[in-house]
This record gives structure tokens, sequence and C-alpha cells, in this order.
């Protein structure tokens, strides 16, 4: 019994597909740290007065919301020739590259919506006691707007980590690359994928359940 | 201590304020009163300039407030100001509300500042809530804890901008009671409220505003009890 269990095609292929999970894990938090840096910067540069900074962020926003990840990722890997730059980009930089610029596209929202979101009373009570428009952001808007931000910030977890399946377009083997590769040596292709997907879920689903519960806790 | 010439301001095409004139003495408590959308609140924000102003002069203390060159963070932390929502900082206790003012422009070390922080939470009747969050207090409470918040900067004018008109009316109380006690400490106070009663208490002067421009002032006695503008007294004589 236990034999066949152990032997059977969907455990066969896990180890396998481990390794790919690995590399999707490093690729979604690497993207994500660079991306809410990236997307930080870019929200409060939609916030900006200077016409300029919100011009230019707001190109950033609009061109890569506006585009496939998948065209993106192409686009850094494939269409960026190494003649260009002067540096061979390797899969796994794209697409932590194209998990940051995306990511980052989307954080920039999620700032900017959560600094918008604080009440205008709240700056101005800043302002009123004499700290400085950086004292009044650092001390009073950025806590509050961080905490009504930490939900939507989890989405787009689940959705970076979603997005690099993606990958393996360009051979980044990550979890859906390996178990393709899997199932296309083994011919295993309902049992592997169902494999896959599991895994996808067993990272997905704790995430949201996690979630709701800060949420919860946080009232917002 | 506080003269304003020929004070303007505009909203894009819409002037709120068409040319004020005002002067308000040390230790003076001016009530400013009027229908809502007279400018009142405007007027108030002009003073410590969290509205532009558009055309005019404001001087506080000698310090032209809408000089470029004036250093606005030293002056709004000399001019105290209470807001009709409260707008106390909710991620922060009561006495860090209060303290925050005094460790980040006023450099004051940690204990200084928890010291005169609780010594003024004390005289707004708030030493047992320092620890809490403005979110526990009743919506009298929480305007106590902003007037502490404000004084903990030991400014030479407080600014009142309806501090008791998002109040139940059972807790409007023990706020004028702090106002009170400060306008009798010598606390120069410049008050927009709703508050006929305390107006005509505390005030040593009333300005009744209407449509951007000052109708009438004077005395509050004389102001309530004769007015001679005829918009005063259609005012007054709805309200009271």
């Amino acid at each position: 019994m236990i034999d066949t269990i152990m032997d059977s095609p969907y455990i066969n292929s896990l180890p396998f597909l481990i390794e790919g999970l690995k590399l999707t894990l490093i690729i979604t938090i690497t993207g994500l740290i660079f991306g809410f840096i990236l997307g930080a910067l870019a929200g409060l540069g939609r916030l900006s007065k200077s016409r300029i900074i919100y011009g230019i962020t707001t190109v950033f926003v609009e061109v890569v919301r506006g585009t496939p990840i998948l065209a993106q990722v192409l686009f850094i890997y494939f269409g960026i020739s190494e003649d260009l730059i002067g540096v061979n980009i390797s899969g796994l930089t794209a697409a932590i590259i194209a998990i940051t610029l995306n990511a980052g596209a989307y954080i920039a929202e999620i700032v900017r919506g959560a600094v918008y979101s604080i009440d205008r009373g709240q700056f101005e009570a800043g302002r009123a006691i004499g700290l400085t428009e950086k004292q009044t952001m650092r001390y009073i808007i950025w806590p509050q707007a961080f905490k009504r931000m930490i939900p939507p910030l989890g989405n787009q977890f689940i959705i970076s980590l979603k997005d690099t399946s993606l990958f393996s377009v360009i051979a980044v083997n990550e979890l859906l690359y390996q178990g393709r590769t899997y199932y296309n040596a083994t011919a295993e292709v309902f049992e592997t994928l169902v494999m896959v997907c599991i895994i996808y879920l067993m990272i997905t689903v704790p995430t949201s359940l996690i979630l709701r519960r800060v949420e919860r806790k946080l009232d917002v | 201590m506080i003269t304003v010439k020929d004070l303007h301001k505009s909203f894009g095409k819409n002037e709120v304020l068409k040319g004020i004139d005002a002067k308000v003495d040390e230790s003076e408590v001016v009530c400013v009163i009027g229908p809502s959308g007279s400018g009142k609140s405007t007027f108030l924000r002009c003073l410590n300039l969290l509205e532009d102003i558009t055309s005019g002069e404001v001087t506080i203390d000698k310090e032209t407030v809408n000089d470029p060159r004036t250093d606005i963070n030293q002056l709004r932390a000399q001019v105290g100001m209470v807001f009709q929502h409260f707008n106390l900082f909710p991620h922060k206790t009561v006495l860090e509300n209060v303290t925050l003012g005094t460790t980040k422009v006023k450099k004051l070390d940690a204990n200084q500042a928890n010291e005169l922080g609780t010594q003024l939470l004390e005289k707004v009747g708030l030493a047992d809530k320092a620890n809490e969050y403005p979110d526990s207090l009743s919506g009298g409470q929480k305007q106590r804890a902003a007037i502490a918040r404000a004084l903990a900067m030991e400014p030479k004018v407080m600014l009142f901008d309806e501090p008791t008109s998002a109040l139940d009316p059972e807790l409007v109380g023990d706020v004028l009671e702090v106002m009170k006690d400060l306008a009798r400490e010598g606390m120069t106070m410049v008050v927009v409220t709703h508050e006929m009663g305390f107006a005509r208490e505390v005030g040593d002067r009333v300005m009744f505003m209407d449509e951007g421009v000052v109708m009438e002032e004077g005395k509050p006695q004389q102001l309530f009890e004769s007015p001679q503008n005829p918009r005063t007294q259609e005012f007054l004589s709805k309200i009271l």
C-alpha cells in the first residue's frame, strides 16, 4: 500500500517540482522587495506637486500597467540585446526585473491610494504644530497609510507569484517550467499539472487566509 | 498680537474673503461668528497659512505670516490650532499626540516632553487617558486632548475652528470649560464658534462675518444686544 502511494506519478514529480517552487519564491520575493521600493518612490511621485516627477511616474505606471507582463519579459530578455547595454541578462535576472517593474507599477497605485485615503485633516494637524512636510509624511501620514497598504500588498504577492509562471517562456526553471519539463519526459501530464496547481494553492490559500485575519485585526 | 490687513482669499474664481482687516491684542479673546459659508473658517486658516493668502498681509507677533522669508514651521509652532474634527493622530496614544510636536519641532528630550505632556493632560482632565488611543475617547475628550496637543507647543496664540460643532451637546461643556480656563490665564485666542453663550461670556470682542467681509464687530454685549448692521440683526434673530 505504502509502496503504491510512494510510487505514484503524483509523488514522483514532487522533488522536481519543489526545485521549481524554490525559484518561483526567489523571483517573487526578490521582485516584490525591489518592487516595493520602486512602487513607494513612484507612488510618492504620483502625489508630487512637481509636474515633471508626476509626469515621469505616471508614464511609468501607465506603460507597465497597460502592457502584458509576458510582452514585458520577452522585451527585457530578447528585445534588449547584449550590444545595447553591454551585459547579458540571464533569464532569472529578466524575470526579477519584470516582476519588479510590474509589481512596482501596481504598488505605486497602492501607495498613492493609501496616502490619498488618509484624511486631509491629519496632514493639516501635523503642519499646524509646526512639523515640516517631510516630518508630517514620516510621522503621521506614512504609518497610517502603510497599515492600509498591507491587504493590497498581500494581494500583490499572490498576483506576482502567479505571474512568475509566465517566465517558463524564457526557460527560467520555475515551478510551471519544471512541471512542463517533467511531463514532457514522463507523459504524466494530468498528474503533474495537478501537483503544480496544488503547490501554487499551498502558497496562495494560506496567504489569503492570513490576509483576511490581518485585515480584520487592522480593521481597514 | 495679530494684525490682518486687507486679506483676500480666492479659491479659483470664487472669492471667499473680500478684504478683511482685523486686530487681536495680547490676551484678548476674539470670537468670530456668522452663517456657514461666510468665510470665517477660511479666515482663521489663513492666520497660520493652512490656506495660502491671495493678497493682503497677516502678521503675528510682528512676523509677517505670508512673507516667503518667514520660517512658517517655526511660526506655526507658536500658533496653536484646534480643529472641528479634532484631527488627533489615531496611530499614537493620547500622550504621544501631545508630545510629538515637542520632540520633533521643539526638540525636547523624551523625559521633558513626557513631563510636559502629562502636566497638560492633567490640566485638561485626561491624565488617566494618557496611554490610550484616541479611538477609545469620547468626542469631548478627543477635543480636550487636541487642545493639550496645541498647548504643548507653548503657543502665543490659539486658534479654534468650531471646536464644539462636532460634539454631542452634553460634551460641549467640558471643552468650553477648558477654553475658559485658558482665557482666564491670559491666552490670546481667536475662536470661530456657534456657541453664542461662550462668545458672550468669554469673548472680549465679537466679529460678525458674512459673505467674506466683517460686517460688524464690537463688545459682545453691544453686538448681541444692539446690533447695528441689518445682516447681524437677521443672523442673531435666527439663532438666538
